[in-house]
């Protein structure tokens, strides 16, 4: 069992208070995952700065070194943002280079997102510690998503948390399991994409990666989902200007969406929405099973 | 047909006219299961509860003659295991409504989501707005009646009882399904595995015309379609008896 939730806000008004809205509701998905968390937050930024945020779990790394030599890799200035075992690496360089290159040089290291919107930050513990640890409350922003973990298949381990990225700006969450992700995850990396754990998850993020890269839409890329991904699930995906929510067609893993003018919301469970601003006034309704449904901002 | 009941509070005729005091109990002041002991150890009465803000298990287990109002959407397997007294939900429920109810009744003025009056052995479910997935999985003989649409795989392995579905039913219709009445007014997006459509006989229409009362909705009985049974899996042929009872020697 897992939580998932996703929060992306249609105007401005609720923007300031993203990350205590998320907080909120990723608190009261704490019964279904209290052995890890995590969360993704979509914050408008410049388009032309890429940050990449990384993990260096149980790790003292050297930031400004591994900063510095990601500035000759890239041939562009790097600034460096640590938060306790986190660090938001800031470049107008090549993200996806820059992603690869840490991947490479440093295997002991997670690199949880890159993209000119998107922060990723996960950690084993109670998910409000997660939130308060990570300043979740503090962040303003577009749209967030966020996970409560409760292992059943693998360790209680940072890299086995959610959300997972593997391309610009895009993440997903997931409750269920997948079972043809072996197959899957062979034939992604083929097609140049790069994976860190061995988690089924992070492959239904590394697909849709690979089909946006393409040139699918959100939409597109979910509508081949559907025939590719074997298994169960209910998906929350953030992508740069949208969000999106996809169940499979036995739709076992719950799921519901509340709508506002001001924003729409999508939990777990119901509780999840109940504290969220004019929640009594929402259009309430439950996913229909392999149905895609999107939102997007424009640009 | 019968006027749609006004009412919001399911109450036998007889009580109104000597009105109880109704118990109010505030979700946000009281635990869960404070409220549910509570309801356990009430032998008669009303009560109101407000501030469910989507809390699980709401109203379960109780056997009683009491009625329960709730003022407010519910999460999981609100008033699981249902007997004898009425729940009225305000608002939706999420997973499990009154699953397993044995007698009395569930109404909700919202929708459900997966799995409302599973495996029911009795009693009355109402939902006023759509049920997802699966409502009356395995139903045992209770009386379903969904104001608007069901989802897919309703009831699935159904064994006695009636669902009745004002809207539209989901793919895979009663699949699997040993006895058990659907009445349907809209489309079957399909029929599963050994359902198939049945014809209305002045008995099904006498039960279809009751259970539509019974849930306060307007609606034509003439204007819903039968489907059921078509007894045709393996479990159904004498055949396979011999197979069965060696086995169990076995």
């Amino acid at each position: 069992m897992c939580g998932i939730v996703g929060l992306f806000l249609k105007t401005e008004r609720f923007q300031p208070r993203l990350g205590e809205l998320t907080a909120s509701m990723l608190h009261e998905m704490r019964d279904r995952g209290p052995d890890s968390a995590g969360f993704a937050i979509y914050d408008q930024g410049r388009a032309e700065v890429t940050r990449i945020t990384v993990l260096a779990e149980g790790q003292r790394p050297d930031w400004s070194r591994t900063g510095a030599n990601l500035e000759t890799v890239l041939d562009a200035e790097v600034t460096v943002r640590p938060i306790r075992d986190h660090a938001v690496l800031e470049t107008p360089g090549d993200g996806g280079r820059a992603r690869q290159w840490l991947i490479d040089n440093f295997p002991e290291l997670d690199v949880l997102s890159y993209g000119s919107q998107i922060e990723i930050y996960k950690a084993v513990g109670d998910p409000d510690l997660v939130a308060i640890n990570y300043e979740l409350r503090a962040r303003s922003g577009t749209h967030a998503l966020a996970h409560t973990r409760m292992a059943t298949e693998s360790a209680v381990t940072t890299n086995g948390s959610h959300p997972f990225a593997t391309g610009a700006d895009t993440c997903l969450v997931h409750n269920g399991s997948l079972s043809n992700y072996n197959w899957l995850r062979t034939r992604l990396e083929r097609q140049g994409e790069i994976f860190q754990t061995e988690n089924d998850s992070e492959v239904a993020a590394g697909y849709l990666a690979w089909r946006l890269r393409e040139g699918d839409s959100i939409k597109e890329a979910l509508e081949r989902a559907l025939v590719a991904l074997d298994g169960f699930f209910t998906f929350a995906i953030g992508i740069e200007n949208g969000f999106a929510i996809l169940r499979d067609p036995i739709a076992c893993k719950p799921a519901i969406v509340a709508e506002t003018d001001d924003w729409v919301a999508m939990s777990s469970e119901y509780r999840s929405i109940t504290h969220l601003p004019d929640s009594g006034h929402a259009s309430v309704w439950e996913p229909a099973p392999g149905v895609i449904y999107t939102w997007t901002r424009a640009a | 047909m019968g006027a749609r009941a006004g009412c919001h509070l399911h109450v036998d005729p007889g009580r109104v006219s000597a009105p109880r005091p109704v118990t109010d109990v505030d979700l946000a002041e009281t635990s869960l299961r404070d409220l549910n002991r509570m309801l356990h150890q009430a032998r008669q009465g009303s009560f109101r509860v407000l501030n469910p803000r989507g809390a699980h298990a709401v109203a379960c287990g109780i056997d009683t003659d009491i009625t329960v109002e709730v003022r407010g959407s519910v999460g999981y397997y609100c008033a699981g295991m249902h007997q004898k007294g009425s729940v009225h939900v305000d608002g939706n429920a999420s997973t499990g409504l009154a699953e397993n109810i044995m007698s009395g009744t569930v109404r909700i003025t919202g929708s459900a989501t997966m799995s409302a009056g599973a495996t029911g052995h009795g009693g009355l479910v109402v939902i006023e707005g759509n049920a997802g997935a699966r409502c009356g999985i395995s139903m045992k003989g209770v009386d379903i009646v969904v104001g608007g649409n069901v989802g897919h795989m309703s009831a699935f392995m159904a064994q006695a009882g009636n669902l009745v579905v004002l809207g539209d039913a989901g793919a895979d219709l009663g699949d699997s399904i040993y006895e058990a009445n659907l009445y349907v007014r809209g489309e079957v997006a399909s029929l599963g595995a050994d359902a198939i459509r049945k014809d209305m006989r002045p008995e099904h229409v006498r039960t279809l015309s009751g259970l539509l009362d019974s849930a306060g909705m307007d609606a034509d009985p003439g204007d819903f379609k039968r489907y059921g049974t078509a007894r045709s899996l393996y479990n159904f042929h004498i055949d396979d008896i011999d197979a069965e009872v060696a086995g169990r020697a076995g």
